[in-house]
C-alpha cells in the first residue's frame, strides 16, 4: 500500500484542509441551531407566546437543508482521507473502526429525527410535549456525533489507549483521552456562538432584503435573537478554551510551548484581533439598538466611556509580546521585545483585559436593557447603587490581580486567571438577578421599535458571524498544527512532503477561501429555506402587540 | 463657535468631523514621536487601524452624530464656491496615493522584518557531554539546603563568561551588548526567564543560538554554545544564580 497519494498535483494536505474545515463549519451549525430552536420553542410553550414558536420554527427551517449539505461534505472529506491518505485511514480504521460504524448509526438518527422535527412541526402542534422530545432527540443524536468526532480529532493530539508502536490496547482509553471533554465543552459552546452568528446574519441578510415593514420588525426581533444567543455562548468560551489549553500542557509541554509561545505564537495576536472586532461590533450593534428606544437618550454619555475602556482592552490584548520590526527600528528599540510595550505582551495583562471587555459587554447589555424603563421599585436607588459598586469593586480586583501578576511567580499567576474569571462569573450570577429584581416593577417610556434600524446595524452582524467563521478555521489550524510532522502525535509520522508547519500567511490565505467557500454555501442554503418558506400571518401577530 | 459658510450653511467646529479627524493625528503623533523606544510602524500601523475602526463604530452608532459628520462632507463636495478647494483635493488624493504606491513598489536594501519566535518549544530531549537530559523532566541539581554556596559559585561563571553580554546587573546591557543585533535578553524583564521552566534556560544556555531551532532564527542570534566551555554542572549553577539574584522563581512544568 503507498502512503500518500497526490491528484492532480494539488496538495494532498490543502484538499484535506479545506474540506474538513467546510464540514466542520457546517457541522457546527447543524448542531448549534437545533439547539436554540428547541430553546425556544420551550420558551414558547411555557410562555404561550406564539412568535418564539414561530421563530424556532425558522431556526428549524434551516436544518433540514444543512443537514444533507453537512453530510454531502462529511462524504466528500471520508474520501478525500481514504484516497490521499491510504496508510493514515488504515490505521486509523483499525483504532477506531467500531466507532465510525457506530458514527453513521447516529447519523442515520438524527436524519429521522430532523425530518421529524421540522416537518412534524405542524402536524404536532396540539402534542407539543412530544414534538419538543423529538427534538430533544435530535439534540441528542447531534451532539453524540460530535463527540464521536471528538475522540477521533483528540486521539490524533492526544494519544491514549495504544502502545508506543501504535497498537490499541484500549479502545475506551482512546476515547477518552485527556483532550477529549475539554473539546466536547469548548465545541459545544462554540457551536452555540457561531451558530447565532449565523442565525443573527440569515435575518439580517432577510432584513436587507425585506420588503415591507413587517418582515423588517420579525427579522430585527431574530437577529437581536441570534446575536444575544452567539454573545451568551461568546461569553464562557475563553474558560473552555483555558481547559483545553491546560490538558495539552499537561500531556505534553512541547506541544503546550509550540501552540502558545513558539512557531504558532502568532496566531493568537490575529485571534485577538479577530475577537476584539467582535466583541466591538456586539457592543455596536447594542448601542446602534439603542436609537430605537425611547428613552435610551439617557444613557448615551455612556457609550463613548465603554467605547474607550474597551478601544483600550483591545489594542493591549493584540499588542505582541515580541515585535515584528526592521532592522532600523530593532537597532532603536536595541531588543526585541520592547522595554513598555512587552510589558503589555504577556499573559497577566492579556488575562485582565479580556475580563474587562467581557465585563463592559455586560455593562452595553445592562443599559440596552435599561433604556426604555423607568424602576419604581422602593429600593431601586439603593440596589443601583449596590449593582455598580459590585460591578467597580469586581473591575478593580480584576485589575489589582492584573498587575500583582507582574510580582509573583508563574504557579501563582496562572491562578490568579482562574480568580479574575471567577471574580466576572460573580458579577453574571449577582448583578444580573438584582437588575431584573430593580426593574421588576417600572414605568415603559418607551418600547422597542423593532425594524427601525439602520442598514450598517445588519451588516455588522454579518461581519460578526464572517469573523466567527474565519477564527474558527483559524483556531483549527492552531490545533492542527500542534501536532506538528505527526498524524498521530508521537505515534504515526507524517513523511508526507506537507509535513511542514505552512506559515501563517498561507494558513490565513487557505482560511479566507474556505470563510469565502462557507458563506456562498450558506447563501445557497438561505436561499433554497427562503424558496421553502411559505410564511404564515400569524408570524407577525406579536407586532401588533 | 460656528463657521459661516454662506448659503445659511453652518458647520461647527466641534463637529465629529474635525474632532475625529484631531483625535487620529493627535494620537498617531504621541505613538510616533511620544514614546521611547520608538514603537515600529507596522505595531503603529496596527494600532491606528484599530482607532479608526473605533472612531468610526462610535460616529455611526448614532444617526445624529453619523449626519454630523457627515455634514462638513457633503457641504465641501456640494457649495458652489468651494469648487477651488474640492478640485485641488481631488487632484491630491491620487496623488498622494500614487507616491504611497511608488514609495511601497520601491526596492528596498534593507532585509524585511520578520516574524521571530522568542521562545521557541524545546525539544523533548537534549544530549550534554554524552548525557542525555529530557528537558521537561531535568530540574536543577544544586536546588537544596546548599543554594547560596552554588549561587556563589554561578555568580563567578556568570561574571566570567555572561556578563560582557547579559550585564552586571543582568539587564541584558553588558558593555559588548551595543554590538550584537538583537541585544542579549534582559533578565529582569518580567516576560522572560520568569516564563519559563530552569531546563529551557538550561538548554538555550548549551545549545546557545546555534541550537535555536528553525523558527527561533538561530542565523539571528549570538549566544554562544555554551556546552563547549561549560560541564553541565556548571550551566545548572550559572542558571540558578541568575534566577536568584533576579529573584524570580523558575516556571514549573504542569
Amino acid at each position: 500500500m503507498v502512503d500518500y497519494v497526490t491528484i492532480w498535483g494539488i496538495s494532498s494536505r490543502d484538499i484535506s484542509w479545506v474540506f474538513a474545515q467546510l464540514h466542520l463549519n457546517l457541522a457546527a451549525f447543524v448542531i448549534a441551531v437545533p439547539t436554540f430552536a428547541l430553546i425556544v420553542e420551550i420558551i414558547g410553550f411555557k410562555t404561550g407566546d406564539e412568535r418564539y414558536d414561530n421563530l424556532a420554527k425558522d431556526f428549524a427551517r434551516l436544518i433540514t437543508i444543512s443537514l444533507s449539505l453537512t453530510s454531502i461534505l462529511g462524504a466528500i472529506f471520508l474520501f478525500v482521507i481514504i484516497v490521499l491518505y491510504p496508510k493514515f485511514f488504515s490505521y486509523f480504521s483499525q483504532i477506531f473502526g467500531g466507532t465510525m460504524v457506530f458514527y453513521a448509526m447516529l447519523f442515520f438518527g438524527e436524519f429521522i429525527a430532523a425530518y421529524l422535527y421540522y416537518y412534524g412541526w405542524d402536524r404536532l402542534k396540539n402534542k407539543k410535549l412530544l414534538h419538543i422530545f423529538i427534538g430533544f432527540f435530535l439534540n441528542s443524536f447531534g451532539i453524540a456525533i460530535m463527540f464521536v468526532a471528538n475522540a477521533w480529532v483528540t486521539f490524533m493530539m492526544m494519544p491514549s489507549g495504544v502502545k508506543e508502536t501504535g497498537e490499541l490496547y484500549s479502545l475506551w482509553e482512546a476515547i477518552n483521552n485527556p483532550g477529549w471533554w475539554p473539546l466536547n465543552v469548548h465545541r459545544l459552546i462554540a457551536n452555540l456562538a457561531f451558530g447565532g452568528a449565523i442565525v443573527a446574519a440569515y435575518a439580517a441578510s432577510n432584513f436587507l432584503s425585506a420588503e415591507n415593514e413587517k418582515e423588517r420588525e420579525y427579522y430585527d426581533w431574530m437577529g437581536y435573537v441570534g446575536n444575544f444567543i452567539a454573545v451568551s455562548a461568546l461569553i464562557p468560551l475563553p474558560f473552555a478554551g483555558y481547559w483545553f489549553g491546560l490538558e495539552i500542557y499537561k500531556y505534553d509541554q512541547q506541544m503546550g510551548i509550540t501552540l502558545m509561545g513558539g512557531v504558532l505564537s502568532w496566531l493568537w495576536i490575529l485571534q485577538a484581533i479577530i475577537i476584539g472586532v467582535i466583541f466591538l461590533g456586539i457592543n455596536y450593534y447594542l448601542w446602534i439598538g439603542m436609537e430605537r428606544i425611547e428613552g435610551a437618550e439617557r444613557y448615551r454619555k455612556y457609550v463613548p466611556a465603554l467605547l474607550l475602556v474597551m478601544t483600550i482592552c483591545f489594542i493591549i490584548w493584540f499588542t505582541p509580546h515580541s515585535l515584528v520590526a526592521s532592522l532600523e527600528e530593532a537597532r532603536k528599540i536595541g531588543a526585541t521585545l520592547h522595554p513598555i510595550l512587552s510589558v503589555l505582551g504577556i499573559m497577566t495583562a492579556k488575562n485582565t483585559v479580556v475580563n474587562i471587555m467581557i465585563l463592559s459587554t455586560f455593562l452595553s447589555f445592562i443599559i440596552y436593557r435599561r433604556s426604555g424603563k423607568i424602576p419604581i421599585t422602593s429600593w431601586a436607588r439603593l440596589g443601583n447603587f449596590i449593582f455598580f459598586s459590585i460591578i467597580a469593586v469586581v473591575a478593580g480586583y480584576i485589575i489589582f490581580l492584573g498587575i500583582r501578576g507582574y510580582f509573583v511567580e508563574t504557579t501563582v499567576r496562572i491562578n490568579y486567571s482562574m480568580y479574575q474569571v471567577l471574580a466576572v462569573l460573580f458579577v453574571f450570577i449577582v448583578c444580573t438577578p438584582l437588575d431584573v429584581a430593580i426593574y421588576r416593577k417600572s414605568n415603559v417610556i418607551g418600547s422597542i421599535k423593532w425594524g427601525h434600524m439602520p442598514p450598517r446595524s445588519q451588516y455588522m452582524l454579518i461581519v460578526i458571524a464572517v469573523s466567527f467563521t474565519w477564527l474558527m478555521g483559524l483556531m483549527g489550524f492552531a490545533r492542527s498544527s500542534s501536532r506538528l510532522n505527526w498524524h498521530v502525535y508521537k505515534i504515526m509520522e507524517d513523511t508526507s512532503h506537507s509535513a511542514f508547519v505552512p506559515s501563517l500567511g498561507y494558513a490565513a490565505k487557505i482560511v479566507s477561501l474556505i470563510t469565502i467557500i462557507f458563506f456562498i454555501m450558506i447563501g445557497v442554503i438561505f436561499f433554497l429555506t427562503k424558496m421553502l418558506e411559505h410564511r404564515q400571518e400569524e408570524k407577525f401577530k406579536f407586532i401588533k402587540e | 463657535m460656528e463657521v459661516k459658510t454662506g448659503e445659511k450653511r453652518t458647520i461647527r467646529i466641534f463637529n465629529p468631523f474635525f474632532i475625529s479627524g484631531f483625535l487620529l493625528v493627535f494620537i498617531y503623533l504621541v505613538l510616533k514621536f511620544g514614546i521611547h523606544p520608538p514603537i515600529p510602524s507596522s505595531l503603529i500601523a496596527m494600532y491606528m487601524g484599530i482607532i479608526i475602526f473605533a472612531i468610526i463604530l462610535y460616529i455611526s452608532s448614532s444617526e445624529s452624530i453619523f449626519q454630523e459628520f457627515l455634514h462638513p462632507i457633503n457641504l465641501f463636495l456640494t457649495l458652489d464656491r468651494l469648487k477651488v478647494p474640492r478640485t485641488v483635493i481631488g487632484i491630491f488624493i491620487p496623488l498622494i496615493l500614487g507616491f504611497w504606491s511608488y514609495q511601497m513598489a520601491l526596492p528596498k536594501y534593507e532585509p524585511p522584518a520578520g516574524l521571530r519566535t522568542i521562545h521557541p518549544a524545546p525539544p523533548d530531549e537534549i544530549s550534554v557531554k554524552d548525557e542525555k537530559i529530557v528537558l521537561s523532566k531535568a530540574n536543577n541539581p544544586f536546588r537544596g539546603d546548599e543554594v547560596e554556596k552554588y549561587k556563589k559559585e554561578g555568580w563567578e561563571i556568570y561574571f566570567s563568561r555572561c556578563m560582557p553580554c547579559h550585564g552586571d546587573n543582568l539587564n541584558g546591557n553588558g558593555h559588548w551588548a551595543k554590538r550584537i543585533n538583537p541585544i542579549p535578553i534582559n533578565f529582569r524583564d518580567p516576560g522572560t526567564i520568569a516564563m519559563m521552566p530552569e531546563s529551557f534556560i538550561f538548554w538555550r544556555v548549551a545549545k546557545g543560538g546555534m541550537g535555536l531551532p528553525d523558527e527561533g532564527a538561530p542565523w539571528d542570534s549570538a549566544m554562544p554554545v555554551w556546552e563547549h566551555d561549560l560541564s553541565a554542572e556548571e550551566i545548572w549553577k550559572v542558571v540558578l544564580f541568575i534566577y536568584e539574584e533576579t529573584g524570580f522563581q523558575p516556571k514549573k512544568w504542569q
